[in-house]
């Protein structure tokens, strides 16, 4: 197996171009998928590190990271749906009113 | 070990590059099919870290059903070519500073590491990481956070029934 470092540096760029993402984006569907993606880099240092220390815990938190992941996404599309419905759309920058 | 690093460096470039495409085009549709490409490339290397079982569930709950809901939301709403108004003059340049500033400490960190370093050359056990093993440790240790994850689930079910229902008048 290669050092944890590979995967650490990879799942750090993965990370970072998430940030990027819900930082310059302003669609609130790829602002959203680029929080998929933040959690994806964090599930491949985890698996990295249970790897690294042949301990399953790691795999096992992955599991539970996804699980929050899922509903996540039903909820936030959810939301996404009724905001389009009541704004007639999506960009972040519209949604600045409390009322709908 | 040159094969494995062959073959990382190639699924890395594929993951960095459909992570950047998904960040860029313009088309709803065509960030969320990169963002597909990239969750493969990451289920590829969950193989190759010894963790079959978590790969095939990346598959079937990031590619298989989380993407598909995004997809069809974007279809529903017909909001591919969203954002094209107005912007903030200094965000992207912020954003991207901001990003430079994260990448560079959390490069940092990581140089500094010293003991993750030293390939891992000790072999995993045997079925390490299968679905055996994982739903052994699941539900023994990790019994009352999965109970938890459940009604999780079925909080997030009814929860987006309510939010997306039409009131009746």
């Amino acid at each position: 197996m290669l050092p944890v470092n590979y995967y650490l540096a990879l799942a750090i760029v993965l990370f970072v171009i998430g940030a990027l993402g819900v930082l310059v984006r302003r669609n609130a569907i790829i602002v959203f998928m680029s929080v998929e993606l933040m959690l994806n880099a964090a599930n491949l240092a985890f698996v990295a590190f249970a790897r690294f220390w042949q301990s399953l815990n790691g795999q096992i938190f992955v599991f539970f990271i996804m699980t929050v992941s899922a509903a996540e996404v039903a909820i936030g599309l959810a939301l996404i749906v009724t905001i389009f419905r009541t704004k007639d759309s999506i960009d972040v920058d519209q949604i600045n009113t409390l009322k709908g | 070990m040159t094969f494995q690093l062959f073959l990382f460096s190639v699924l890395a470039f594929v993951a960095i590059v459909s992570a950047l495409g998904m960040l860029i085009s313009r088309n709803a549709v065509y960030s969320a099919l990169f963002l597909v490409l990239n969750f493969a490339t990451v289920a590829i290397f969950f193989l190759v870290l010894n963790a079959p079982f978590i790969a095939i569930a990346q598959i079937s709950v990031y590619t298989g059903a989380i993407m598909v809901l995004f997809l069809f939301v974007i279809m529903l709403l017909g909001a591919e070519r969203s954002g094209a108004g107005e912007t903030i003059r200094w965000q992207l340049p912020l954003a991207i500073i901001l990003a430079i500033v994260l990448l560079l400490e959390a490069g940092y960190l990581l140089m500094n590491q010293k003991g993750l370093l030293s390939a891992v050359t000790t072999q995993p056990p045997v079925n390490f990481g299968s679905p055996g093993q994982v739903g052994a440790i699941l539900f023994k240790d990790y019994l009352l956070p999965f109970e938890i994850t459940s009604v999780l689930l079925l909080v997030a079910m009814v929860g987006s029934i309510v939010l997306t229902i039409k009131a009746k008048r």
